[in-house]
């Protein structure tokens, strides 16, 4: 096995074993999308029109919750420094540690999604549409925390500093997530404009995200 | 004296020193005629005299966007060249930018409120400059978070190079989208659609603006200079009493 799967291994089993964040992500968008109509009223034509935008704000903020641990816990037991040190080349490392975080956390909140669209009256039709702006944007949101958790490291204290740096990067995200969401629910916008910008946000957070997540870390480490 | 030689804290605070009265007294001059020049502009034709508030609002927006540009150049500083100055002035210059911008925005609501009939529209530009608002408050929150005060500056350094996407996004954002917000007239292809009688307090006002922002920033990174070198007499003090 080379190292980069072996810890893609390790770091997805450490997140479904006892003590591990895989599921608490899923768990809280359930509770945020249940909450929603608690707060609104359960008017399904309203439900409706919002439901995208419900269930992308929820994802981000459920993307948010393991991510101040990803790099910190690594760096209390020591085996962030060995990491740092090791021969695989640290963006990838991160990289990697990234997309064990996105498969834990976000895979799960993708597939729960088309329930919860259901409970928010979307259409049948448009789930598919929905849910795949979630599995293409999901991934933009994880690598652009990576810089948050990282700079996490550096804080020793504080995990809530980093949702406050994070989430304003996170808005072009958003914005588009949400406007392909709607585009598949109501239309009138053909629905491949925004999905395609947020594909190339995607892109771009895959390639910076890990870099300035590296330089943070071996910044650190010095 | 070469610009290099300004890398050395204490050449720097003679130098700043020297330099800070006059380019306050040239601030305090250039404002003088600024605002006399603002205060004889006509009025608009259909704003009437709320086209005043541009001579505050559009100066206070180019700051902000210049002062993280500025502090993107520090983090360049801090990360690669590792220039003992360039966190002074990334950590001096962030509450400047956050002043302007926030400046920026309060204008900028007061002049929606009698010309587009609202405070605020979620348009993209006033979502992205609040955005640019938001990446300096988290700055601000990182420099108060770190104690150790280098470690701070990379951590903040690689933030400000990030949330430097910001910037193109706010300059193009009124030509990428439809917005309320009016798009470039100042600097554009063609001229500027800005009569001079506008167009020449407004000039200087910006040129007055950049002054005291210059101002403020040298004094501000004195100042923090001053405050570490107190912060490292006070420990050496302590370890010898302990």
């Amino acid at each position: 096995m080379t190292p980069l799967s072996a810890l893609l291994v390790r770091d997805m089993r450490i997140a479904v074993r006892v003590g591990g964040g895989a599921l608490i992500g899923v768990l809280f968008f359930l509770v945020v999308v249940t909450l929603t109509p608690f707060a609104i009223g359960p008017d399904l034509a309203l439900l409706k029109r919002i439901g995208p935008a419900i269930l992308w704000l929820a994802a981000l903020l459920a993307s948010l919750l393991a991510l101040d641990r990803l790099f910190a816990s690594d760096h209390e037991d020591g085996s962030l420094d060995l990491i740092v040190t090791g021969r695989a080349p640290l963006e990838l490392v991160v990289a990697a540690k990234g997309l064990a975080h996105w498969l834990t956390t976000a895979v799960p909140l993708v597939i729960a999604a088309p329930l919860l669209g259901l409970f928010l009256g979307i259409d049948e039709g448009a789930q598919a549409g929905v849910v795949l702006t979630l599995l293409v944007g999901t991934p933009a949101l994880t690598f652009i925390g990576l810089i948050g958790a990282a700079i996490a490291v550096t804080l020793r204290r504080g995990g809530l500093l980093v949702a406050i740096i994070v989430l304003p990067l996170t808005v072009p995200v958003l914005i588009f997530g949400v406007a392909a969401a709607n585009a598949a629910v109501a239309g009138p916008v053909p629905f491949g404009t925004p999905f395609t910008v947020l594909c190339a946000l995607t892109l771009a957070s895959l390639v910076i995200g890990p870099f300035a997540a590296a330089a943070a870390l071996r910044l650190d480490s010095e | 004296m070469r610009v290099a030689e300004l890398a050395n804290p204490s050449r720097f605070l003679r130098a700043a020193s020297l330099t800070i009265p006059w380019l306050g007294g040239a601030t305090v001059l250039l404002f003088a005629i600024a605002i006399y020049r603002a205060v004889l502009a006509p009025d608009d034709y259909q704003q009437g005299a709320t086209v005043k508030i541009m001579f505050l609002h559009v100066p206070s927006a180019w700051l902000g966007m210049l002062c993280w540009a500025l502090m993107t150049v520090a983090a360049l500083g801090t990360l690669v060249w590792r220039h003992p100055l360039a966190d002074v002035a990334a950590k001096a210059a962030a509450p400047l930018g956050a002043a302007f911008t926030l400046l920026c925005l309060v204008t900028g609501s007061l002049w929606g409120r009698p010309e587009w009939g609202t405070y605020w529209v979620w348009d993209a530009r006033l979502t992205s400059e609040l955005i640019l608002f938001l990446l300096y408050l988290g700055v601000i929150a990182l420099w108060r978070t770190v104690e150790d005060t280098s470690r701070a500056a990379r951590a903040v350094a690689i933030l400000t190079l990030v949330g430097a996407v910001d910037l193109p996004i706010i300059k193009f954002s009124v030509d990428w989208w439809n917005t309320l917000h009016q798009g470039a007239s100042v600097f554009r292809l063609g001229g500027s659609t800005i009569h001079p009688t506008i167009l020449v307090p407004l000039l200087l006002m910006a040129a007055a603006f950049t002054l005291l922002f210059v101002t403020l920033l040298l004094a501000a990174m004195r100042n923090e200079i001053l405050r570490r070198r107190v912060r490292t007499l006070r420990l050496l003090q302590a370890s010898a009493v302990g």
